[in-house]
């Protein structure tokens, strides 16, 4: 394999990014139907297959229920499959999700995240990705479009390796990501090939001469061993990311390490945990406060699922205080991110003081301002430890 | 970091002129963003773009409050009642205008008391027979802001490139460069 790609610099949303990479895997199959902020996506992947720069079958369906339908049957008959989606259009996939990850299909999935109806909305939070965070997929988030498109590619290594074949999401954030022009550095079509390989499915469902049965009943005698099953992909996942990681960044000279982004983490008091593209924009207030001598940090998640407890516990523990983003509810408990960070720092021995902020619901805009702020209130040792809100008019 | 705020429009390409500054600034080796007002499109209600430059990689992803540039594409949004094109522009900034008043004028109905800039861009098009002003009011804005033409023109001829006729690409390389030369300005 070469060790490094002739890059090239490219002005492109993330929608273009998240389409080039797909252009560069070209999967055997993908089936869609369109939602507002996806739907550019398959827009510019349609427009590659019509041009013919990949031989993908494209399936034009007539709901999301039905594209991922398709995924599952394209899936187990041994095509390398992907769709991509967003908010209503998630929910009403969300039934067949849970089945193609049962089925153990390795179908990776773009999620232009957007909120979640009603009050019908259609700009960024992460309520629809965490529809899936039960369903037994892993989950990816980006920061920006290049971190969307190196995840796209990185993901599909990640759903077929035996020891996952598990769908895998990509996410970024709708409008936000999907719709902002950014510098973006693509590798090199052969490369990116070379690097995803050939998709050898174990049993397909073609392979007429070695009869397989795909997705019969299990009942009380067979379920439960089939859903530890899937308790054992899942947990393979970290392991799996590493080594993919570790081989994207001989190809590709971008590191990424790990299963979270830490920026001044290492000698941070006051931290904040944040999923997606607002921990670009905290970057910003933590090089703000670090000039005036504040100890701040972040810890930026990039694997949602499985959930790295074991790393971010030690990676918070001994700070002062710390605040969890979320950018959804869990409607009658703190937030999703906020619940999964305190249970993982339950065993530490030195436990931060710990916040959970709501912010960015249906397209709030998020400034670096009120992430300074968050900083600073969080220093206050009476701080309560209700839920906050970020810019929310109450 | 230089942050522009585009007012226009649906339909007058404010979107298409914010994502050809982008890709011009890439070439001549800046960091950028374009992205436009998200929401619905509707022809001609009210549309913001905005454009960031810098030298480094730039990782803020919200909306551009204080701008240092405010371009105006319509001037029939000077007189608008719920859209103010000034909002937040720096004191020290710039704001251009595509409009046959003066600066002078134009510093009348903003109240704005920095630099001003104006632009027929209009006639521009007509002239040029680009029909749209969005491109001569491009030229002029990088002559505002001090942004070298020819990268510009390199980007709009592969824009075009693809799709347009010779003859409408040279208009359009006219219109920018026309927009470019004859950026007026006084009252500043």
């Amino acid at each position: 394999m070469a060790t490094r790609a002739s890059e090239q610099l490219r002005v492109l949303t993330g929608h273009q990014a998240v389409a080039e990479a797909m252009r560069q895997i070209e999967p055997d199959v993908v089936a869609a139907y369109p939602i507002t902020p996806q739907s550019e996506i398959m827009h510019y992947f349609a427009e590659f297959v019509a041009n013919g720069k990949v031989r993908t079958e494209l399936i034009t369906v007539e709901s999301e229920h039905s594209a991922m339908s398709a995924c599952v049957g394209a899936s187990v008959a041994g095509a390398r499959t992907m769709t991509a989606t967003a908010s209503q259009g998630l929910a009403l996939m969300i039934e067949i999700v849970y089945i193609a990850s049962a089925m153990r299909c390795p179908i990776v999935m773009a999620i232009a995240n957007r909120a979640l109806s009603g009050p019908i909305n259609i700009h960024c939070d992460h309520s629809d990705a965490m529809l899936g965070r039960d369903a037994g997929v892993a989950q990816l988030f980006a920061e920006d479009a290049q971190e969307a498109y190196d995840f796209m590619i990185m993901a599909q290594r990640i759903a077929e390796h035996p020891s996952v074949l598990l769908p895998v999401w990509v996410n970024l954030d709708g409008f936000t990501l999907t719709h902002t022009a950014d510098v973006v550095e693509l590798l090199e079509d052969e490369l990116v090939k070379e690097f995803v390989g050939e998709y050898k499915p174990r049993y397909p469902l073609l392979d007429v001469d070695h009869p397989t049965t795909q997705g019969p009943f299990a009942l009380p005698e067979y379920y439960f061993e089939l859903k530890r099953q899937q308790v054992d992909a899942m947990e393979s996942v970290p392991q799996v990311l590493l080594e993919v990681q570790a081989e994207f960044a001989r190809l590709s000279g971008r590191e990424y390490q790990g299963f979270f982004e830490p920026y001044y983490l290492d000698d941070a008091e006051y931290v904040i945990v944040v999923m997606g593209s607002t921990a670009g924009t905290t970057k910003e207030a933590v090089d703000t406060l670090r000039a005036r001598g504040e100890k701040v940090g972040l810890l930026k998640l990039w694997l949602f699922r499985p959930f790295p407890r074991e790393e971010i516990a030690a990676a918070l523990e001994g700070k002062r205080a710390v605040a969890v983003l979320d950018r959804a509810l869990s409607l009658g408990n703190y937030g999703p991110l906020y619940l999964e960070v305190s249970s993982a720092l339950y065993e530490a021995q030195r436990r931060p003081r710990l916040y959970n902020y709501t912010y960015g619901l249906g397209g709030r805009d998020t400034t670096a301002k009120q992430l300074e702020a968050v900083f600073m209130q969080i220093q206050e040792k009476t701080f309560g430890k209700e839920m906050h809100y970020i810019d929310l008019r109450e | 970091m230089l942050e522009i705020r585009w007012h226009a429009r649906g339909g007058q390409g404010a979107k298409t002129v914010s994502q050809l500054l982008a890709l011009a600034a890439l070439a001549r080796g800046n960091y950028v963003q374009a992205f436009p007002e998200y929401g619905p499109e509707r022809s001609g209600a009210p549309v913001k773009a905005f454009n960031r430059i810098d030298d480094k990689k730039i990782r803020v992803h919200y909306n551009i409050y204080e701008p240092d540039v405010v371009v105006v594409v319509d001037d029939s949004l000077l007189n608008s009642e719920t859209v103010k094109v000034t909002e937040g522009l720096k004191p020290e900034g710039i704001l251009l205008v595509n409009t046959k008043i003066s600066p002078a004028e134009v510093r009348r109905k903003t109240n704005f008391k920095g630099k001003i800039f104006t632009i027929d861009a209009e006639k521009i098009a007509e002239s040029s027979g680009v029909g749209y002003a969005n491109i001569p009011t491009l030229g002029a804005l990088a002559r505002a802001v001090d942004f070298p033409l020819e990268p510009l023109a390199e980007e709009l001829k592969k824009m075009l490139g693809k799709k347009a006729p010779p003859e409408k690409v040279q208009a359009n390389l006219a219109a920018l460069q026309e927009g470019y030369e004859r950026l007026s300005a006084n009252g500043g």
